[in-house]
């Protein structure tokens, strides 16, 4: 048997192994390979950059599950440091199914740690999870706080000194949806066809090709695609002198990097072994019919 | 190197590599971690919708004042969905469901519309501010050739040959580089997934980075 034939045979967990070690390497001895914001990200960062204390607020949504975390986790908590740093009202919605809430508590508590002169309520709010979904996207363009009623802390809304100008999209100025769902086409056709609002958003790797569209007709005003979308996110707050927090994104860069570097090697080979092998057999078929 | 001494994370380190372990078997290691986290899915969720919803939107508005009567219409409309567990009260669904499926259709089909369809045509329109630079005259021409070839390859009405069967190779080659892209990206994703759990392995458990 060839080198090509027993390549194409090779056990798949030999293959699970060399990603594991691509992998974990990395992240012990980080290289720190330069990240290059592109323009989706880069438009999105700008537009919560040129907000204030005194602009329309953010409304955040959490709408993720567990599972998920590596690729939206840094998202929501660099848009969290973003608003928070510039003094940008911000509204965290925790999540339109319940397995999200959860999440969204983590990322904003951590964050609210890193910020302790920012107080629940003045200068953020965390809302709860309502069910609905459709409805509750149609129900914030006429009222947050009937919607909600209280924050997640059982706070009612129409107490909280930061809700005082707020009541329905025509006073937010930005959706921005860090997804792991098709939830964000939810925002597009109900939020912001029906009310206006404009929307960004942050979605997981799988599902950034399909938004690419909206992004390129406008819909969208920017777009974090995956892992990579969450380190440019980091390194543009970073480069503004922002706080960036750990940066969890970035450190998975360089490992990211090297685990393509090796799927594109095996791709590569396993295709060339293949036409390879392929026509060895038809060679050898050919041989055995002339005999 | 500082191995946590907090007992959560240690469950959460030996619970992600029992799931890891099916690498490389199945085993009762991976299935006991998978019935524990379909278990424990379930259950917070259902935790999450009695205390956040039923609680404080139905019980309680319901049984104190003051009283939102109006909630029993609804109420009752989602209960006939339980009908479906009756032979004798299936029937009791069609209400519901006529009522969802009118009403959902009524608010989707227009916004839909406009969101998917006809800002999408415009988008693709070659208007002269498409033009502003050499990199934005190429991506306009390549969207509008792509989306035009596309669509023959769809196409299924006439026979393709000369230049009908030329548009739609065309339109083939736009289909397998939107595919290639979209594998490209899940392969990222999925990196990414196994990335956290690493650096939760690392950072959070072991301590070493």
């Amino acid at each position: 048997m060839g080198f090509w034939q027993r390549l194409l045979q090779l056990d798949r967990k030999w293959i699970f192994l060399g990603i594991a070690i691509v992998v974990i390497i990395p992240l012990i001895k980080p290289l720190g390979l330069p990240i290059k914001p592109t323009k989706p990200v880069q438009d999105l960062f700008n537009y919560i950059d040129t907000l204030g204390p005194q602009s329309d607020a953010i409304f955040l949504v959490c709408d993720f599950d567990p599972s998920l975390m590596p690729e939206l986790m840094p998202m929501i908590q660099s848009i969290l440091r973003h608003c928070l740093t510039k003094g940008v009202p911000v509204i965290l919605h925790g999540g339109l199914y319940p397995a999200y809430i959860g999440i969204a508590k983590m990322a904003i508590d951590e964050v609210a740690a890193e910020f302790p002169e920012k107080k629940s309520g003045e200068d953020y709010v965390f809302l709860g999870f309502i069910p609905g979904v459709t409805a509750v996207i149609l129900a914030i363009g006429i009222d947050i706080a009937s919607t909600f009623k209280t924050d997640y802390y059982g706070v009612p809304i129409d107490s909280l000194p930061m809700m005082y100008g707020i009541k329905n999209y025509s006073d937010i100025s930005l959706v921005v949806d860090i997804s792991g769902s098709s939830s964000p086409e939810s925002w597009l056709m109900y939020g912001q066809e029906r009310y206006s609002v404009n929307v960004g958003l942050g979605c997981t790797a799988v599902s950034a090709p399909s938004y690419y569209a909206f992004l390129q007709s406008g819909q969208f005003v920017g777009m974090m695609g995956g892992m990579k979308g969450a380190a440019e996110y980091e390194e543009l707050l970073a480069r503004k002198g922002y706080p960036a927090g750990k940066r969890p994104a970035t450190t998975g860069m360089d490992s990211q990097s090297f685990a393509h570097l090796l799927i594109i090697l095996l791709v590569i080979l396993g295709n060339i072994g293949y036409f390879v092998v392929r026509r060895a057999e038809r060679k050898a078929g050919m041989e055995r019919r002339k005999r | 190197m500082s191995i946590s001494t907090s007992i959560w994370i240690w469950i959460a380190a030996l619970l992600t590599l029992m799931i890891y372990s099916f690498l490389y078997k199945d085993n009762p290691f991976y299935r006991l971690a998978e019935h524990i986290f379909m278990g424990l899915s379930l259950g917070y969720t259902l935790v999450i919708l009695w205390y956040d919803y039923i609680i404080p939107r139905i019980y309680q508005p319901l049984f104190f004042s003051p009283h939102q009567w109006s909630l029993i219409f609804p109420i009752l409309l989602g209960m006939m969905t339980f009908g479906i567990f009756s032979k004798k009260y299936n029937w009791l669904i069609k209400y519901p469901l006529a009522f969802y499926v009118s009403a959902f259709a009524a608010i989707q089909i227009p916004v839909m519309l406009r969101s998917w369809i006809l800002k999408q045509v415009e988008a693709s329109f070659l208007t002269p501010d498409k033009f502003s630079s050499v990199f934005n005259s190429i991506n306009a021409i390549l969207i509008f050739v792509g989306l035009v070839t596309t669509l023959i390859y769809f196409y299924f009405s006439k026979k393709r040959e000369h230049g009908f069967g030329a548009a739609a190779t065309v339109g083939i080659v736009f289909i397998m580089v939107a595919f290639g892209a979209a594998f490209g990206y899940t392969v990222m994703a999925r990196i990414s997934l196994l990335i956290g759990r690493m650096q939760f392995l690392i950072q959070d458990w072991l301590g070493i980075m």
